[in-house]
């Protein structure tokens, strides 16, 4: 075991040696064990390279045990579907069958083959590369780009359809804890006893965050034993749900926080069967917390040295997390280098481990306390007052350089000396992770006495231990109970005690600020000091970019890319900032602060999506005659949610019509016989109330007072900027009763806005709207033969005469109760037979009983556009665009100037900018030559010999080819195009050619109207 | 994603459920034709954009379908009341005083010249 994992200890550790599981990386097979992480396991069998770097392809290692890993971010996945980009090797947790790769390993992790790039790096891509190199030419970035992101590589999506599925649960808690580590599981301990709902969520495989790896006692016992008191007394409360696996990734408004937990991929890439059933993958839960406690921990800082990326060289907490809790211990020989006390455990651990501790390396003078006793005690060399300012090595430490160092005047104050090692843990002191905090808007406070940022919180929200900088044990779970028992007090429940475990106390000096290490040679000349590994920005970037003016940290961020990988800077973003503070004089908070933004840590779309794919990413809206639709071969076109039937497209002789082929033949059908649509998708809002016609009267441009019961009005709605926004036929049912029709997709919007006049101008009206879109299904009959046809199953009088154009009659059609209307928006006879939707099919199907002999035709959206166009009907938001008012359309008929009450849109028609005579018009166009079809959206030029660029003076806004005319035509908008009859305007195509039109009256057929009438 | 208080319904309800409509209390004159076009424009085009204290018109959509008002600080985002049609606000920016233990955002709406 011990020969093929060189540095697994024989004993210790979290993990289960009796399972051993078998992985794979970069294609070589591994063993490791049950409780591993795939970072623990590739340490324990020695594997130093997991990567590449981005911009020099220098050869990284693991270098934390957490989130905040900047190297080890691999692409996962033993199948195509399955993979996974940017996992962070110490998060995953090692299953049997795992299978991983470097990230940024092409074409090869171990051999150098970017070595040209690498090492001419400095010059191929200096500080504000992509500033300076590819500003210009733009062209080149496409080859840049192509070239630097397979090398560096970003990791890749699969190509396959992901097999898994991922749930999203909507939660309601009293107390959120993030962060089960001793001050959550303090306050959840607190919050939990006062019986408030609490979820404890935590980002680990276990709960117990810096617990599982202490030192440290609690009433004399392991502290991982309190853990496990505390979980299963947690885990027996029905008030608190425990989320293990589980990231809060996003802190959003009111308290709105996300949590990612993963629920099976510590099992296998794709989710396991659980009873025959797919299991979900992942939870995005969506918590709505009363109050929330963050008790994030903080993130160990590394000291920024010479070469301080090559492999080997380790955080001094990660050291201390792979001893103890995994039983790995990654390296032979160790120097640490260290400003403060609690580093020391690194050394301690791993000479208890039984390997070799050369020295640690204290930057300050004299450093005192318990810790350092303890390695006084064990014989451990301490160098006071130096720090490490080299590592030696390529693929993996080999040595360190060790020198005095005089911390205020930055430089090297002594001899340097070489200490052989294959290990250097540096620890340059704790970050409170403030992200979340930080989501929410607020900006962090420095604090010198912790060298650090501390979160600013919005009210509802407190932070526990580390999270604000409070790292001694003891005092850490005092701050974790008071925390959560102040967050369920707030909300109003009783706090019970929660005694305390004893911790001895531990006495700690002070400690250094260092961030950067001053080297012999000044920062631009020294080997490079790594400041963001996983962005391979370096401390002389920092220095240029200070130098070349850069004073603020968001600017020097961007020119340096520093914080902008995956891992968001989470290690090297403080370091950054005091570099730049030091070469600019200044202090760190006067530098500025650091913003982080959701995600905390990269989620996957699967999660992100939930359910909210492929048929169910949108709801579709089906008419109740839908299945007929789909029986007769209709192709279908999306009107907002709704499947509306484009056209019927006829196997004439084994052979499918083409959309034009169809749509000719419906048209024909309409102008000579009868043809029949589905109108059902129209919205149509019930109107009551004895101000009802009052209300129209205002809310629509035309007059309604005069009209009478069993008549119907064709009304325009403009916003009061005097722009039109709906149109429909509004029919009078009973004197204080009306059914007013909208467009399809205007339908929802229509409700709100009559809702919103009539709730916030006008309560006094006493009016009632309500949608019954969806309650009555319309089926339009037009064509000379509509009567015909109607009057075989009806027991209404449809007497030319006696039901007279836009009247409506109620009665029976096919023996069930309808409304029956005399509209028409084709121009020939039309009924519009609406009836209860549940009773559509059988009269459907009734007058196609009826139909044959007329030829009834069944025709869908494309032909009804291109009959309303020939007859110059409008279509909202097609023809209109949000500039256009009545007069522009030429529907001065339309509008009452003369209305006692100024209507909605009426004053904005006398502002002198509507007033224009060269306003975009409608008018049609006809092409000269026949044959073409204009292509809606085209611009018109009124003279095509103007030099470039040309005036434009309007656009085509409906285009087809009509078979009555058997020509193009199209509706247009132009520049006065009112009192432009007959002129001939130009539309330069982008392939060279130009059409040309006349200006027409936009009504192609029937101009006088007689065929509605027959 | 906000937490809204529906006044009618009594509840609070995620923010899907709700739309925004703007600024609250623009009242539509009452004569339009007496206003000069100036004036008109200012009705139609004109709203404040605060950094601070702001009224804002909203609909509960797919809830009751009534419209209410919220005063919302655009800084932090809280919601401080919402209250309804015909109602006035009880917090204005002059009146706001902001928790000690708020922000540095939220105290800066009360500082001169913050209000357009
Ligand atoms: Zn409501």
């Amino acid at each position: 075991m011990s020969q093929q994992q060189p540095n697994r200890l024989q004993a210790g550790g979290r993990i289960d040696r009796s399972r051993r599981l078998s992985f794979t990386f970069n294609g070589q097979t591994y063993q490791g064990h049950a409780g591993d992480t795939l970072a623990s396991a590739l340490l324990a069998n020695g594997v130093d390279v997991v990567n590449r770097s981005f911009k020099y392809s220098r050869p990284r290692g693991i270098v934390a045990a957490g989130a905040e890993e900047p190297n080890g971010v691999v692409q996962l996945g033993s199948s195509e579907a399955a993979q996974v980009p940017n996992v962070r090797a110490t998060q995953q947790a090692l299953y049997d069958g795992l299978s991983a790769r470097s990230t940024n390993g092409w074409p090869n992790v171990q051999r150098d083959l970017m070595g040209l790039v690498g090492k001419l790096g400095g010059q191929f891509m200096p500080p504000g590369f992509y500033y300076k190199t590819f500003m210009a030419p733009a062209s080149m970035w496409m080859t840049y780009e192509k070239y630097i992101r397979k090398s560096a590589g970003l990791g890749r999506s699969p190509t396959e359809p992901d097999p898994d599925i991922y749930d999203h649960m909507n939660q309601h808690c009293d107390v959120l804890v993030i962060g089960a580590g001793p001050a959550g599981l303090a306050a959840a301990l607190a919050a939990a006893r006062s019986g408030a709902r609490v979820i404890v969520a935590d980002e680990q495989e276990e709960m117990g965050g810096s617990l599982l790896d202490s030192r440290e006692l609690l009433d004399g016992m392991p502290a991982d034993r309190w853990v496990a008191q505390v979980l299963e007394e947690l885990a027996g409360l029905a008030n608190v749900t425990l989320l293990p696996r589980t990231t809060a990734n996003g802190y959003h408004d009111h308290h709105f926080v996300t949590l990612h937990e993963r629920r099976t991929e510590h099992l296998a890439d794709i989710a396991p069967l659980k009873d025959g059933r797919r299991q979900a993958r992942a939870r995005l839960h969506r918590v709505r917390a009363l109050q929330v406690v963050l008790a994030t921990g903080a993130h160990e800082r590394p000291l920024v040295y010479a070469n301080n990326d090559v492999p080997g060289n380790l955080l001094a907490g990660a050291v201390s997390t792979y001893i103890r809790r995994y039983g790995v211990v990654p390296g032979n020989k160790l120097v640490l280098s260290t400003s403060n006390d609690h580093a020391y455990r690194a050394a301690l651990d791993w000479q208890d481990a039984g390997r070799e501790v050369a020295a640690i390396v204290d930057a300050r003078p004299n450093p005192t306390g318990d810790w350092i006793d303890a390695a006084k005690a064990k014989g451990i060399r301490i160098i006071t007052g130096s720090a490490v300012i080299e590592a030696k090595g390529d693929k993996r430490v080999s040595a360190a350089r060790v020198a005095k160092i005089d911390l205020d005047a930055f430089q090297v104050a002594g001899k340097v000396e070489e200490l052989t090692c294959d290990t250097i843990a540096s620890s340059g002191g704790y970050s409170p992770v403030i992200h979340l905090a930080s989501h929410t808007g607020a900006r962090p406070t420095w604090r010198d006495d912790i060298l650090g940022f501390v979160p600013t919180l919005v009210k509802g929200v407190s932070a526990a231990g580390g999270a604000h900088g409070i790292y001694a044990l003891a005092d850490t779970l005092a701050d974790g109970v008071e925390a959560g028992a102040s967050a369920a007090a707030a909300i109003g429940h009783q706090v019970l005690s929660v005694e305390l475990p004893e911790v001895a106390a531990i006495r700690e000096g002070a400690t250094c600020a260092l961030y950067q290490v001053p080297h012999e040679n000044p920062t631009l000349r020294a080997p490079k000091q790594f400041v963001d590994l996983q962005n391979d920005v370096t401390a002389a970037g920092i220095e240029l970019a200070t130098r070349e003016g850069f004073e603020s940290i968001e600017h020097v961020k961007r020119y340096t890319a520093m914080g902008f990988g995956t891992d968001q800077g989470k290690l090297g973003n403080i370091n950054g900032m005091a570099i730049a503070a030091r070469c600019l004089g200044r202090s760190i908070p006067e530098v500025g602060t650091t913003v982080f933004r959701p995600n905390y840590t990269p989620v996957t779309f699967g999660a992100i999506v939930g359910r909210h794919c492929r048929e169910l990413f949108d709801p579709e809206r089906y008419t109740a005659l839908h299945q007929w639709h789909v029986e007769n071969g209709a192709e279908f076109e999306d009107v907002g949610q709704w499947k509306r039937p484009w056209y019927y497209p006829h196997t004439v002789n084994g052979k499918v019509e083409t959309m034009h082929e169809a749509v000719a033949r419906e048209c024909r059908a309409v102008r000579k016989s009868v043809g029949i649509l589905d109108a059902s998708t129209l919205g149509k809002i019930d109107i009551q109330g004895p101000d009802a016609r009052e209300f129209l009267g205002r809310i629509y441009t035309n007059k309604w007072e005069k009209l009478a019961v069993g008549k119907a009005r064709y009304g325009l709605m403009c916003k009061d900027d005097g722009m039109v926004t709906d149109d429909g036929v509004t029919t009078c049912l009973g004197d204080n009763h009306f059914l007013m029709t909208t467009t399809t997709g205007g339908a929802a919007a229509i409700l709100e806005w009559l809702e919103l006049w009539h709730q916030t101008e006008w309560p006094e009206l006493e009016v009632y709207f309500t949608s019954v879109t969806d309650h009555w299904a319309t089926m339009t009959i037009t064509g000379p033969e509509a009567r015909h046809l109607l009057s075989e199953i009806t027991d209404i009088d449809l007497d030319r005469d006696g039901f007279k154009f836009m009247e409506w009659r109620q009665g029976k059609v096919a023996g069930v109760p309808a409304r029956v209307f005399r509209i028409s928006f084709t121009g020939e006879l039309t009924y519009e037979i609406n009836v209860q939707a549940n009773y559509a099919m059988h009269v459907w199907k009734t007058l196609f009983q009826h139909g044959e002999k007329y030829d009834l035709t069944p025709y869908g959206t494309e032909t009804m556009h291109v009959l309303r166009a020939e007859k110059g009907f409008i279509i909202v938001g097609q023809d209109t665009d949000g500039s256009v008012t009545p007069e522009d359309l030429g529907m001065q008929w339309c509008v009452g100037y003369d209305k006692p009450f100024s209507w909605i849109g009426k004053r904005a028609l006398s502002r002198p900018d509507t007033k224009r005579s060269d306003r975009k018009q409608l008018v049609g166009l006809k092409p000269k030559d026949p044959k073409v079809v204009l292509e809606e959206g085209a611009q018109i030029v009124f003279d095509p010999k103007h030099p470039v660029p040309m005036p434009m003076v309007g656009h085509v806004t409906s285009s087809y080819y009509s078979p009555a005319l058997d020509s193009g035509f199209a509706l247009a908008v132009v520049k006065g195009g009112q009192h432009k009859m007959g002129e001939t305007v130009y539309l330069p195509m982008a392939d060279g050619k130009t059409h040309e039109a006349e200006i027409v009256s936009p009504i192609f057929y029937d101009p006088k109207g007689e065929r509605q009438n027959v | 994603m906000f937490y809204i208080y529906c006044p009618y319904c009594g509840e609070h309800r995620e923010e899907e459920e709700f739309h925004p409509k703007g600024q609250a209390h623009i009242v539509r004159p009452k004569e339009p034709e007496s206003c000069s076009d100036e004036e008109w424009g200012d009705y139609l085009f004109f709203r404040d954009n605060p950094r601070g204290i702001h009224h804002e018109l909203w609909v509960h959509a797919v809830g009751c379908r009534k419209f209410f008002n919220i005063t919302r600080h655009t800084v932090t985002y809280e919601i401080l009341e919402t209250y309804k049609m015909g109602e006035q606000p009880s917090i204005t920016a002059e009146t706001y005083a902001p928790q000690s233990s708020e922000s540095e955002a939220a105290r800066v709406a009360k500082q001169a010249g913050v209000r357009a």
